[in-house]
């Protein structure tokens, strides 16, 4: 694990200098910008092309979702979740049933689980296809933001067949999926676990070896181990410097310990690197996806119903009494978690995306908060920006992979 | 009969200015149906057969928008920079030979518009002028990008200007003459080496120059992957961003006419021009720069985009040295006759 001791703080004010002389040009870039990837705004103070300051604003997409949750009952803060991560809303989803879960002692079937797995590592190919794309057409590589594109319809065929939602999938359930699987869905898996590597292959066959592309990543954006710890960096920013933390490994959630994969990390932290660990994932994603489809049953259940937590069966609702009373309570109401706090983090396509819950007893949280792994990750951009030219930051943009959704929630 | 002459050059002129701008906006429907298929797209298919009538609403369209000059923008200059981008871009097929003469009604009409005895320098120098309406249009606009996008212009403009001339020396020592006319005559004698015919092509005495040139022209026109003055995901539309409707579509003119221009150019310096097997003539030229065209889209659809300084060190320290080695090399093949080619 990391040793935390070891590292040297980073002083923010020397990293932050925004007072223009005459020798410089203030660039506003953005919120409306081809590439900042939304609504990021970013305050640029440049002497020619050299950026002698870089100053991110944010919160052009604040919509204050943490404060939605904590005015709106536990199960009805799902959907809310596809909203903060739109490129990867399955995993923000995953992220709060389980802390939700975990709040209430709640263990999802082992069926459920393993679906869950599945579906959190397409969602992570979805999302490093769309950060591979947008990337590589920031830095000019016009094709490949298509092919990746071409092959993120395919796993998003994959949601629709399951859930029938594409972007906002609203997919994970508090106590596991309320649905039966569609009987063709593991073949479709398996069908795209067969393609995919060859669409891996495509793309690096346009990039990883490309003097181009090479020239534009390589030693651009370099962080130091001890600094990405200090910014507090999770995900491929945290690995592309060589720190092996990943939560599936650090702090195994769902059935992450009974399947085999590795970690990819860089060496030198720069831009290259954390492009070189984002693929490899995508390949251990496969990986995964194919262990998890032997291994899961292909009959049991899929939801706790025993738990007094989760929705009742629809079937019982309409023969029982007792459980169409507690639907009608759980609709109406909500049910009422006990009392404590509770953080649960998952691996996300961009790092830890941790959910922090506070619960007073009653059907809505008193404290719900989000920590976004692209908010934190941002803060490392004035970092990486010191001494760039203005073209190596819309590569820094890229490399971070943010989302707008998420960094402002 | 020097009247007729001049008429006869107004006439050709005039042929060839309508056939440059046909072939223009027929340039942005093939680059668009080529990048589509390369990029698993369809392209424009919705207007006419195979969207073939595109570019003309294209062109309607742009025709009809809203002339807008921003409030901070120097007017005169900022009206006029586009007008002098497009104005210059055609000038350089001028020199072009698309062929013999041609004998009708007992006129001889050169298929040339004006044969210059320094025609290459001639389109050289059109290059450098034509850089003032992106310079200009970029300072005038007064946005910020602009600006950079215009700083960035001139600086890739002057270097790979220096290449693109000295890329060429090699050339005129071989064909003695600066004229285009007479490096395609040059390039029409045979070659025989042994067993082998080959056509006295340049590109085969003038690999290195050739390579250079292309390199060159490709950053000369602003084309991916050196189209950094308008890099869309760093400067939004760097030097046009302001311009809107007829205005923008100029500078997107001079752009495309700049590369059917340098197209052909290639084609007559390097690979014979309208000589080739069967029957010499302007077909042969036309394919020979349809397929540098294809070859510029090609580089756009694969190639990411070079950083500024990485684009002046590659002309500096690389192209530069490259072109004069090459010009010293073929100085002293010529001195001392090797081969007498």
């Amino acid at each position: 694990m990391i040793d935390f001791s070891q590292s040297t703080p980073v002083i923010l004010s020397e990293v932050r200098q925004l007072t223009p002389t005459r020798r410089e040009l203030v660039l506003n870039m953005g919120p409306q910008h081809p590439s900042t990837h939304g609504v990021l705004r970013i305050r640029l103070t440049l002497e020619g092309e050299t950026v002698i300051a870089c100053d991110p604003v944010i919160g052009y997409l604040h919509r204050g979702v943490e404060k939605l949750g904590e005015s709106h009952r536990y199960a009805q803060f799902v959907p809310w979740t596809d909203r903060t991560d739109y490129v990867a809303a399955p995993s923000n989803n995953l992220g709060y049933v389980l802390a939700v879960e975990k709040l209430c002692g709640i263990q999802a079937p082992e069926r459920a689980q393993y679906w869950r797995m599945i579906m959190a590592e397409l969602t992570r190919l979805a999302s490093h296809l769309v950060w591979l794309g947008t990337h590589a057409l920031d830095i000019g590589a016009l094709s490949v933001s298509l092919y990746t594109f071409r092959d993120r319809e395919l796993i998003l065929d994959i949601f629709e067949k399951f859930c029938g939602a594409r972007l906002t999938t609203n997919m994970m359930e508090i106590g596991g999926f309320s649905r039966e699987i569609p009987p063709e869905l593991p073949e479709m898996v398996r069908e795209f676990c067969r393609y995919f590597p060859k669409a891996i292959q495509q793309y690096e066959d346009l990039l990883t070896e490309n003097p181009i592309w090479l020239a534009r990543t390589k030693g651009v954006g370099i962080i130091e181990p001890d600094v990405a710890i200090n910014y507090g960096l999770t995900g491929a920013c945290l690995r592309g410097s060589g720190v092996n933390y990943d939560v599936r490994k650090a702090m195994p959630y769902l059935l992450y310990d009974r399947v085999e994969f590795d970690v990819p990390l860089g060496t030198h932290g720069d831009v290259y690197d954390r492009y070189l660990v984002r693929i490899e994932e995508m390949r251990q994603s496969i990986r995964i996806i194919e262990q998890c489809l032997e291994q899961v049953p292909t009959d049991g259940p899929l939801m706790a119903y025993e738990s007094q937590y989760v929705i009742p069966p629809h079937k019982n609702v309409m023969t029982t009494a007792e459980d169409m009373q507690r639907h009608f309570i759980w609709v109406i109401k909500g049910f009422s978690p006990p009392k404590g706090e509770v953080y649960h983090a998952v691996e996300h396509s961009k790092g830890e995306l941790g959910y922090y819950i506070v619960s007073d007893g009653s059907p809505i949280p008193y404290r719900l908060r989000i920590r976004s792994p692209d908010f934190v990750n941002l803060q490392s951009l004035p970092y990486m920006a010191q001494g760039a030219m203005l073209a190596d930051i819309v590569a820094l943009i890229g490399t971070i992979d943010i989302v707008l959704g998420s960094v402002d929630r | 009969m020097d009247w007729q002459r001049l008429l006869v050059s107004y006439f050709v002129g005039f042929v060839l200015l309508n056939v440059l701008l046909g072939l223009m906006a027929y340039m942005t429907w093939f680059e668009r149906r080529v990048l589509a298929r390369m990029q698993h797209r369809v392209g424009p298919n919705r207007t006419g057969p195979f969207g073939l009538l595109q570019p003309i609403a294209d062109g309607i369209k742009l025709l009809a928008k809203e002339d807008i000059v921003p409030a901070n923008a120097d007017r005169l200059v900022f009206l006029v920079a586009p007008l002098l981008s497009f104005a210059l871009a055609p000038l350089g097929a001028a020199v072009i030979p698309f062929g013999e003469s041609l004998h009708l009604f007992g006129l001889e009409i050169p298929l040339l518009v004006a044969d210059i005895n320094v025609a290459v320098l001639y389109v050289l120098a059109l290059g450098s002028i034509g850089v003032y309406g992106i310079i200009l249009g970029g300072y005038a606009s007064g946005n910020r990008y602009s600006l950079l996008g215009a700083l960035r212009s001139t600086a890739q403009v002057i270097s790979y200007e220096l290449v693109l001339g000295l890329s060429l020396v090699g050339v005129f020592i071989l064909a003695g003459s600066f004229s285009l006319q007479d490096i395609l005559r040059e390039q029409q004698r045979v070659l025989v080496i042994g067993p082998l015919t080959l056509p006295n092509w340049y590109i085969l005495s003038q690999p290195l120059a050739f390579a250079l040139f292309l390199i060159a022209a490709v950053a000369e026109t602003n084309r991916a992957p050196f189209d950094l003055p308008e890099a869309e995901t760093e400067l939004v539309a760097g030097y046009f961003t302001e311009y809107s409707g007829f205005r923008f579509s100029f500078y997107f003119l001079a752009e495309y006419i700049n590369m059917i221009v340098v197209s052909l150019l290639a084609g007559t310096l390097f690979v014979g021009g309208i000589d080739g097997p069967f029957a010499d003539g302007v077909w042969w030229l036309a394919l020979k720069a349809l397929f540098f065209l294809f070859f510029y889209v090609w580089l756009r659809a694969t190639l990411p985009r070079f950083r500024y300084d990485q684009l002046m060190g590659l002309a500096w320290k690389v192209l530069l040295p490259l072109a004069l080695l090459n010009i010293g090399l073929t100085g002293l093949v010529r001195l001392w006759g090797i081969g007498a080619l």
